[in-house]
């Protein structure tokens, strides 16, 4: 038995008081494209699932002003194929895309490739990126945290989802002279986990010849998505042009702290490669910025 | 043991299931609708392909619950009325079966691609399988099968 309750809330209160009742004897699934494997090899032990797909506070895309809210259960395929998203957070729209397969897309959620907590999920790097906001609700009531503060290692989020739940992630929609892309490096092109990715938002002066603002995010180069702060602060205010960004990419690649990994790629490889990727997303982020 | 009612091809079902049961099991399993089948058991290789809600999922991942008041198809839902479906004629007439293990996900893939899309490119073809493994390496055949299946 791997589980032995399998539980549908009305409500959010509803998920959060079944959550109380086990005492974190139960768990929160959304897509259960992670859950149920780990749950299969028993790497996990649950009494009771709390399915909270379907709970209508976590699903859609909206614009609140200027603001996009993403529902925790919204899929990657649902992010992938969203005009809004597509057009005003380009990056996020191509990172969900590159998730898993189309099966996995259609199934997995962004809620669930946050609260899983890899340093390197195709969704969080460009949430980073567009400097993201949680909401979460527990028994105490909401709040909202900047995405980086739910990361704490590989695979372990500040999210308990034996008593807490994401509900949404908002970021602001990027306009005018804004643009972001998403860049990715791995041994196929579906179903592999990335070598390296990286998501770039820059924010372009009004004549769209230099950049006001630069955020930089990469993965896995750290226990937790990581921003290359040095490397943005190196971009801000500078003219658009070939040796400022070869500098920038360089004090980038010096800050990324890589792992080798004998299946993956080496540590050398994958700090060589931060220049690559991350020139590729910035010049594309730049060209939407311009258009 | 817990009650299930799912539209299965298009009909209403009621089983009593365990809690912890996976849609590939029940259907197997318990509704002997053996076409769908598994392989590696954790997401990666698309031979559990069924649709939920029309939307093409790996059934070995997916509890038996969240099908539950949901429509749900399996390979077995693709024939009517004693005549193939489109794309299974077509995968027959281009040799896109070789062991036929992969089959049934390639085909549940292609169709919910079908659906969406009935006029893909090769791109967006390879794109939709590109969940589902083919370990006699049948790609080409496969594309082709689909291809001409979107023609007709």
């Amino acid at each position: 038995m791997k589980w032995e309750k399998y539980l549908f809330p009305a409500s959010i209160e509803e998920a959060l008081a079944m959550l109380e009742d086990h005492q974190g004897r139960a768990r929160v699934i959304a897509g259960g494209t992670d859950l149920v494997p780990e749950l299969k090899r028993r790497e996990r032990e649950v009494e009771c699932l709390v399915d909270i797909s379907r709970l209508e506070e976590l699903k859609g895309i909206q614009l609140e002003g200027d603001v996009i809210r993403v529902g925790a259960s919204v899929t990657h395929q649902q992010l992938a194929a969203s005009d809004l998203i597509r057009e005003r957070a380009t990056a996020l729209a191509e990172g969900a895309h590159a998730v898993g397969s189309p099966q996995i897309r259609y199934m997995g959620t962004v809620g669930g490739n946050i609260v899983n907590a890899q340093p390197a999920a195709d969704t969080a790097i460009p949430l980073m990126a567009l400097d993201a906001e949680a909401e979460i609700v527990s028994g105490e009531g909401s709040r909202s945290q900047p995405l980086k503060s739910l990361y704490v290692r590989p695979g372990e989020s500040t999210v308990d989802a034996s008593s807490e739940i994401l509900v949404a992630l908002r970021f602001r929609g990027l306009d005018g002279n804004e643009g972001s892309a998403f860049a990715r490096l791995a041994k196929r092109k579906a179903l592999a986990l990335p070598i390296l990715n990286a998501a770039v938002v820059a924010s372009l002066n009004g004549a769209g010849t230099a950049f006001e603002e630069v955020r930089l995010a990469l993965g896995p180069v750290a226990l937790i998505p990581f921003r290359a702060r040095k490397a943005e602060e190196a971009l801000r205010g500078k003219a658009i042009e070939t040796e400022a960004i070869a500098s920038a990419l360089e004090i980038a690649s010096e800050e990324a702290q890589p792992r080798s990994n004998p299946l993956r790629a080496t540590r050398e490889y994958r700090q060589e490669m931060v220049r690559v990727l991350l020139r590729r997303a910035l010049q594309r982020a730049v060209e939407s910025a311009q258009s | 043991m817990v009650s299930l009612t799912m539209t299965l091809n298009g009909e209403e079902v009621t089983i009593e299931v365990r809690p912890d049961a996976l849609l590939v099991d029940v259907l197997r399993d318990q509704l002997e609708l053996t076409g769908t089948k598994e392989a590696c058991g954790e997401g990666e290789c698309g031979a559990c392909t069924v649709l939920l809600d029309g939307e093409p999922v790996t059934s070995c991942l997916v509890p038996a619950l969240k099908a539950q008041g949901r429509e749900v198809m399996t390979v077995e839902g693709l024939a009517s009325g004693g005549e193939l479906h489109p794309l299974q004629k077509a995968f027959i007439e281009h040799g896109a079966v070789q062991c036929g293990y992969c089959t049934p996900g390639m085909l549940m893939s292609a169709k919910a691609l079908l659906d969406r899309n009935p006029h893909p490119t090769e791109g967006e073809i390879r794109q939709a399988i590109s969940g589902n493994l083919c370990r006699c390496t049948g790609y080409v055949k496969i594309v082709e099968a689909i291809k001409a299946a979107s023609e007709d």
